[in-house]
């Protein structure tokens, strides 16, 4: 059964058993490793379970009205968890619509056009930014950016673009928009590190070939580099998403905290991230603080859902692609 | 000679163990400790007081400022040996629990506003326009009813935009209450809470998130402690009390809420200090509670608290001056203590003489 062994026993073409049976340090070594695997689904598993038991009391009583609801009312114990989601959504979306095309020209450059000295120096910098503490950049985009956008930005907008229903309403700095623009930097330099490292493994041999074709760079990009890392680019993607949905505190600062739904980029909303952070210290009843563990549950299986999603998709690609 | 360094290596290992025990032990009967929780409106002037006192007498308070809902949870699950919350707890629960609570400190909440040309102190709002501007009915600075108030202020025709808190908050509860006594407009569609369903406006986390928010966006209008105000050189108004005279946000004034009302008469000191009577009386006052069971399972404990309680009632004038609270009046603090006398017990024997 050297299958079932292979993970506790060395497998050994030469020696008569074919098997190499380990000293007892190597054992213990590995019995340690699986221990630290195993503890992962036990610990997602607990999670899930204590996050059920502290919304029970929310989730019976309003079962999945609780998902299409936007009352959030503490006082007549109103809750609903619309705002959030759709703010989550909206915040995201706007994040990714920015800071994909973005992250992808970065890499673009720094691996293909770049001189070597440009491309470390652009490459370091970008990774120090993914090591900025999400705090700073709610700071940052409260005190700075914001009112850049109120002055600036917001009124240019509404100016040109004030017909259509997304920029309507007073240029306060705060809301949708300008939380969605302080997402995408942050996940950017996710995005761009990630597949700057991809682009670099697609082989010379096939660019040169389509340089040698007679490709322009616009051509090599779009089909041989693209196609050749869209694997890779697409986890990018992903872990920029995973970060943009979960992100609290630069989200809490800028995003306006207020439950409501509007078309307006310009007006505020809410995150399911940073209404967990603004409400749950002083939540002192029951059935509040039951609603605020059930956001919780929705964040997460947003979360989860996404990224099943992705690994889906990914299959879905490869097959279609005819990899293995 | 090997052996020689061995032993001394030893010798001065063991010392430094022994050292390291000694200065543990010390630590842990250096004095009494004890542990507090809750609302963070207060906690600048609590760990004020509580650094001071610990100079004085070696008792050490280590209060953390959680929130006083958070505070209120901690001190019915006995983790902490006193709670603190900006909102007082209605008398029914407090029986229910077995609690008594007093006010510590008081503090004003202040409307401030952000609007071009206008300096601390220049608008004048009444009850009733502060509400329809929260209410989200009087959406314009140039509105009818607050140019009727302001003769002779050039107000824009600027949109209001209305900052509350985004987490949940003694002061906002205090706030809400306030709108709740002027408006029953207020009362029936928001009411009174720690946090409550906005109609309208954007939320800040914490005083200062409303503080920068207020500095940020033009044309709107937020409320905040009355330290925030002051720090952050915000535009308070002048509000109409109750007896119609248009008052600051000040120690003064505060003061003036709290001296009228009536302690003695109303069950486990659950006293709101707005809309009070009085020509100087700040309409939007608010005093902020200690929670405490009153069957105190160690009596020499529960001296040493109500012993530190004691000194800052007599001696902690001058600090919460200093950081812009309002002491409460020496004739408050004889009925507290002698509901102390009355209520708080350790095994049936009354604890504070």
């Amino acid at each position: 059964m050297p299958a079932v062994w292979a993970v506790w026993d060395v497998w050994d073409e030469n020696s008569p058993d074919r098997i190499i049976k380990p000293v007892a340090g190597d054992r213990v070594f590995r019995w340690i490793t699986a221990v630290c695997a195993a503890a992962i689904p036990v610990l997602m598993a607990g999670l899930v379970c204590v996050m059920v038991f502290n919304s029970h009391l929310a989730l019976k009583k309003f079962g999945l009205g609780f998902l299409t609801s936007t009352a959030w009312n503490p006082i007549a114990q109103e809750y609903g968890a619309l705002s959030s989601i759709f703010g989550t959504g909206v915040s995201t979306l706007i994040a990714m619509l920015i800071a994909m095309p973005m992250g992808l020209a970065v890499a673009l450059f720094l691996v293909e056009w770049a001189p070597p000295k440009v491309e470390a120096f652009f490459g370091t910098a970008i990774e120090l930014l993914a090591a900025v503490p999400s705090i700073i950049y709610g700071m940052w985009g409260l005190f700075v950016f914001a009112p850049f956008m109120a002055d600036h930005v917001q009124p240019l907008l509404g100016r040109y673009l004030g017909f259509l229903p997304l920029f309507k309403g007073p240029p306060m700095g705060i809301g949708m928009l300008t939380t969605g623009i302080i997402l995408a930097l942050m996940i950017l330099p996710f995005i761009s590190s990630v597949s700057r490292d991809v682009f670099k493994m697609v082989p010379s041999v096939l660019k040169e070939s389509a340089y040698g074709l007679g490709a322009t760079n616009w051509e090599v990009t779009k089909g041989v580099i693209l196609p050749y890392a869209l694997h890779g680019i697409i986890g990018a993607g992903f872990l920029g998403l995973g970060r943009a949905l979960g992100e609290t505190m630069a989200v809490t600062f800028v995003i306006g905290n207020s439950h409501r739904l509007s078309a307006s980029l310009f007006e505020t909303g809410n995150s399911i991230a940073s209404t967990l952070a603004n409400e749950f210290t002083e939540a002192s009843e029951p059935l509040y603080l039951h609603a605020l563990v059930a956001l919780g549950l929705v964040l997460f299986l947003i979360t989860v859902t996404s990224q099943i999603a992705a690994q889906l998709w990914l299959r879905h690609i490869i097959k279609k692609a005819g990899g293995k | 000679m090997m052996e020689e360094t061995m032993s001394k290596t030893n010798k001065s290992l063991l010392a430094v163990i022994l050292f390291i025990a000694a200065n543990i032990a010390g630590a842990l009967h250096a004095g009494p400790i004890i542990h507090g929780a809750g609302a963070s409106f207060p906690y600048p002037v609590y760990s004020q007081w509580a650094h001071k006192y610990n100079q004085i007498t070696g008792v050490k308070i280590n209060y953390q400022s959680v929130g006083s809902g958070a505070g209120i949870r901690q001190i019915k699950a006995k983790t902490v040996d006193f709670g603190a919350s900006d909102a007082p707890m209605k008398a029914e629960e407090l029986d229910e629990s077995g609690l008594i609570q007093f006010p510590m400190v008081i503090g004003g909440v202040v409307p401030v506003v952000n609007i071009k040309g206008i300096n601390p102190g220049d608008l004048h709002l009444d009850s009733k326009t502060l509400t329809e501007i929260f209410l989200g009915k009087i959406k314009t600075w140039d509105d009818p009813a607050i140019i009727a108030l302001n003769p002779g202020i050039k107000l824009p025709s600027k949109a209001i935009t209305v900052v509350h808190r985004a987490d949940g908050s003694g002061t906002t509860w205090i706030f809400t209450h306030y709108l709740s006594a002027v408006s029953s407009e207020w009362k029936e569609r928001i009411g009174t809470g720690k946090a409550v369903s906005w109609p309208v406006g954007v939320g800040g986390k914490g005083n200062e998130g409303v503080a920068s928010y207020v500095q940020r966006i033009k044309g709107s209008i937020g409320y905040v402690e009355y330290a925030y105000a002051l720090q952050n050189k915000l535009s308070h108004i002048l509000l109409q009390n109750r007896a119609g005279e248009y008052v600051p946000p000040s120690t003064e004034t505060f003061m003036a809420a709290a001296e009228g009302a009536d302690w003695e008469h109303s069950a486990g000191f659950y006293v709101v200090l707005v809309d009070q009577p009085g020509k100087k009386s700040w309409p939007i006052t608010g005093a902020s509670f200690i929670i405490l069971y009153k069957e105190q399972d160690d009596a020499v404990h529960a001296e040493t608290l109500l012993n530190f309680f004691d000194w800052c009632y007599k001696h902690g004038d001058e600090i919460a001056i200093g950081l812009d609270y309002v002491p409460i009046p020496d004739s408050v603090v004889e009925i507290i203590k002698s509901a102390w006398i009355k209520e708080i017990k350790s095994n049936g024997k009354q604890v504070w003489h």
